[in-house]
């Protein structure tokens, strides 16, 4: 029942190319999206790019389009994994309250009270 | 001992052979997305708390020499993955000139880094001790590779950051753990790829890889597109905080 | 105990793995699973007596109510060093890197492990942090608690931090290397018609312990490279001085340290799912659910880790999700409880030395898994956090759950590794002493800890000395319970009574190759076509009741 990782899919030169100049254009967007005011949604934007770069990467030069469901499977639990340990961490710091059950801002969770350093 | 290209004993084919290193090294990239992502956490849970840091931080940082590393780095995965084409399709002498490509898209890189830490080291924007992020500002005679429009924009960001948080100087030192942290140790990431390429390069001038055998070309190559995607990430993470004036 | 199929004499094998080569050089350059596997039984059984040592000058001080032993910051280095030695370099790796190691590609019918050379790579990689940890005792000693938090581990601790967190994070690879190789093994290296379903609980349990490795172990990595860091080159995510946060850090440490407690757990649930149905002489009961569990353990225990942290003044909310899913990974372990109990019902059993063992960590596991779920319970918490109900609660799992898993696992396969049998009224004795020393040992510590007296002090207030003294007395019967079998079966090892191929007799692939086995394993590859844990249809093992004719091995193609 062994699968092969290998399969004998060669992705072509032309496939590269294309991959390559859109990941250039969306990096160039990176840039000139962090030149613009979106307030709160900077971030989402680029991580966004980033993203959309990450996945080209891995679905056409790390041929993951066409390796077999296991492996698919493998990379995907390592992205959950990466998830769950940002979002279960963030939903501690996000739901903080204090004793009036008033929302603490993150940036009053262990700052308050201290002096600052020199 | 170990010749490329041989059967190893416990292996009934080639092709077990081949299926098993691939999954090798998948399940590695899985363990590295775990031990970037610890460091991602960190950075998250800062930049959030300090954002004032972290943009000044942010600022400080050259958005041409960062943006030339990100080309010079996707230039290098578009190399990489020619290079596992030439071997597929048994073109020995294309391989090779893609791997050294790459190779020396990959020092390049590590010659900007290395550029861009000497600059940090020479404004005093080290965690620890000498930290002092008003250095440049404050001194501008002793920051002379900035330009005068560079600095004035350090002044009015330093201003800015100084109004929103007081505590400015250590919440920045938070800023540049994230970035000696994670850059640094991308960087070890790239070296260790760069020493990788070398072998390969090595066994690829010897004629050992053909369109029969080439999987050593396409796993070392899935390590370096990996070592990709985290700078993809960086370059935003790092690079482009509160940019927009 | 022995089927009519077993011939009344046995001897050795004339090769085989142990004497296929001779020399120094030919064991510490080895690639050989079997040998590595010996390897780390050598090492891992000298860090449990270190670690041991460590447990003695404990229990020991506390014998008296005001530390006439030793002072405060020598006590705080002894439970300190020996938390980091018996966790990181005794239990993570005992029974993955010693049986896991020997047995899985016996199991699955394989040469060999998938890397061989990065097996031994990750023997190396162990014992170079195992030095650095050692320098680190040398050095003045730790005393931060295994658990390193900051910012005392990075700003204020005056002991020997950096050497300490550096060995652990060079064994975290060790551990990682052991589990990409069990997995990717256990994918592509299994012989024609071993199929998923086919294979033992022993190779589930591993399987599910690499997924924990893997995911797992690079975030302790990246922690305590971060803290390391802080310690030396003055980075501020962990120092509030600094405007950094130390329950960051808990939540990354204890993102990978609670899991680990599944990585030190599920082998010895493996091993116990092997000695349930040989001593029953039954079919496990409910194989796939068994199996389902193992993977279910290893994927929940990573959304539970907040439960060390319910005083730390985290959001109750989160704390509420984490309480909920601390009660739901209990259900994946009950299932096997119930499991292993079903199988024994209507079942031939006998008491042989590994089944005793299994006994013992099914009752124990049950009380430090049920005790686990009190401590889940966020009022309960409240009052016996950081108290010695906590350390009752982890020493019943790891000591009477992984380490009575451990030994079980080690006297069962003993004779397939020697191919000697050990002395079984010796060791049936050894295993009573065990189980009386343990319990009296860390009962009384529950007893403790409700009562009030906090972990990690080495005072406390006199009306406790009863029970303190009734826990030294244990565990110095607990110490002659791990002292007998190590010189029992080192003796056995050389003047046990032959074994034979299949002592028990078991079902396993492992027991139809010699004891000790050649070094390629088998001499022809097998080739499965039974199921797992059939004792009535296995002639080939001389246990049958209406068995199918024909050979069950493949006859040699030539090409092997």
């Amino acid at each position: 029942m062994s699968e092969n990782e290998h399969t004998n899919h060669i992705v072509q030169p032309g496939t590269y190319t294309a991959i390559i100049l859109t990941l250039l254009t969306l990096t160039a967007l990176t840039v000139a999206a962090a030149y613009v005011n979106l307030g709160p949604f900077n971030i989402v934007v680029a991580l966004a790019i980033a993203t959309i770069k990450a996945t080209l990467v891995v679905l056409f030069f790390m041929h993951a389009k066409f390796v077999p469901r296991r492996t698919q499977l493998i990379i995907i639990s390592g992205v959950f994994w990466l998830i769950i340990l940002l979002f279960m961490t963030l939903s501690d710091y996000v739901t903080r309250v204090d004793y009036r059950g008033v929302r603490f801002p993150i940036s009053q969770n262990f700052s308050a009270g201290l002096p600052p350093r020199a | 001992m170990h010749r490329t290209g041989a059967l190893y004993g416990q292996f009934k084919t080639l092709e077990q052979q081949k299926d098993t290193a691939t999954l090798g090294m998948w399940i590695f990239l899985v363990t590295e997305i775990m031990f970037f992502g610890g460091i991602m956490l960190a950075y998250t849970i800062n930049r959030h708390t300090y954002f004032p840091a972290f943009a000044m931080g942010s600022n400080t940082l050259s958005l041409f020499l960062g943006g030339t590393n990100t080309v010079v780095l996707l230039a290098s995965s578009f190399t990489m993955a020619m290079g596992v084409w030439s071997a597929q399709v048994g073109k020995k002498q294309l391989l090779t000139i893609f791997l050294s490509l790459t190779l020396v898209l990959g020092f390049v890189f590590l010659g900007i880094k290395y550029i861009e830490y000497a600059q940090k080291f020479h404004h005093h924007l080290v965690p620890g001790r000498n930290f002092d992020i008003t250095y440049c500002v404050n001194n501008p005679a002793r920051c002379d590779d900035l330009s005068p429009s560079e600095l004035e924009v350090e002044r009015e960001e330093l201003a800015k950051a100084l109004k929103a948080d007081p505590a400015l100087n250590s919440h920045a030192q938070l800023y540049y753990s994230a970035y000696f942290g994670m850059t640094g140790l991308h960087a070890l990431h790239m070296i260790i790829g760069a020493g990788l390429l070398l072998w390969l390069l090595k066994e690829s001038l010897a004629g050992r890889f053909d369109a029969q055998y080439n999987n050593p070309v396409d796993i070392i190559g899935l390590y370096w597109h990996f070592v990709d995607i985290v700078w993809i990430y960086l370059f935003p993470l790092l690079y482009l905080i509160d940019r927009h004036k | 105990m022995s089927t009519t199929a077993t011939a009344p004499v046995q001897t050795l094998p004339e090769h085989h793995y142990l004497n296929a080569t001779y020399g120094i050089r030919s064991w510490l350059l080895t690639t050989d699973h079997k040998r590595i596997a010996l390897l780390y039984l050598a090492s891992v059984t000298f860090f449990f007596f270190i670690g041991g040592f460590f447990a003695m000058m404990i229990r020991l001080h506390l014998m008296t109510p005001n530390g006439l032993l030793l002072s405060a910051d020598t006590y705080n280095r002894m439970f300190t060093m020996h938390g980091v030695t018996m966790i990181f370099f005794f239990l993570i790796p005992s029974i993955p890197a010693v049986l896991g190691n020997f047995l899985i590609p016996l199991m699955v019918g394989a040469k060999d492990l998938a890397f061989p050379r990065v097996n031994l790579l990750s023997w190396y990689i162990y014992i170079i942090g195992g030095c650095f940890t050692l320098y680190s005792m040398i050095a003045g000693g730790l005393d931060t608690g295994w658990t390193f938090y900051t910012p005392f581990s990075t700003v204020y601790s005056n002991s020997a931090v950096a050497p300490a967190v550096l060995g652990v994070f060079i064994t975290g690879f060790s551990s990682i290397l052991t589990g990409l190789n069990f997995l990717v093994t256990v994918h592509t290296m299994r012989a024609p018609g071993m199929t998923w379903f086919r294979l033992p609980i022993f190779v589930w349990s591993h399987y599910a312990t690499s997924v924990v490795m893997i995911l797992g172990t690079p975030v302790i990595a990246i922690t305590l490279g971060l803290a390391a860091m802080e310690r030396v080159f003055g980075l501020g995510f962990f120092n509030p001085a600094m405007g950094g946060d130390p329950i960051l850090f808990q939540h990354l440490f204890w993102f990978y340290s609670h899991p680990a407690v599944y990585i030190m757990i599920l082998p010895a649930m493996g091993v116990v799912s092997e000695l349930i149905p040989t001593f029953a002489r039954k079919q496990i009961f409910g194989y796939g659910f068994v199996a389902a569990a193992s993977l279910a353990i290893a994927v929940i225990g990573f959304l539970v880790w907040a439960h060390h942290m319910f005083v730390t003044g985290q959001s109750t909310y989160a704390a509420l999700a984490f309480s909920l899913l601390t009660f739901v990974v209990a259900i994946p372990s009950a299932i096997k409880v119930f499991n292993w109990t079903a199988t024994l019902f209507g079942g031939s059993i006998s008491f042989d030395t590994p089944m005793l063992y299994a006994f013992g960590f099914i009752g124990l596991f049950i009380v430090g898994g049920l005790t686990g779920l009190f401590l889940g319970c966020l009022g309960v918490d409240m009052h016996v956090h950081d108290t010695y109900f906590v350390v009752a609660h982890f020493h019943y799992i790891m000591v009477g759950g992984a380490v009575m898993g451990y030994l079980g696992g080690m006297h069962f396969w003993w004779p397939k590794i020697t191919g000697r049998m050990y002395p079984e009224w010796i060791a049936r004795i050894a295993a009573l002493i065990l189980f009386v020393g343990f319990n009296l040992t860390f009962f009384p510590q529950f007893v403790l800890g409700y009562l009030g007296m906090p972990r990690r002090y080495h005072v406390y207030p006199p009306e406790f000395q009863v029970y303190n003294v009734m826990s030294t007395a244990g565990a110095s019967i607990l110490a002659l319970g791990y002292l007998l079998p190590m010189v029992y079966l080192t003796w056995a090892a050389f003047y046990g009574k032959v074994a034979g191929p299949n002592p028990w007799p078991a079902t396993g692939l492992e027991w139809r190759t010699p004891s000790p086995p050649p070094t390629e394993n088998f001499e022809v590859t097998p080739v499965v076509t039974w199921e797992p844990y059939d004792f009535h249809h296995r002639p080939d093992l001389g246990l049958e009741a209406g068995a199918p004719q024909g050979p069950a091995v493949a006859p040699a193609h030539g090409d092997d």
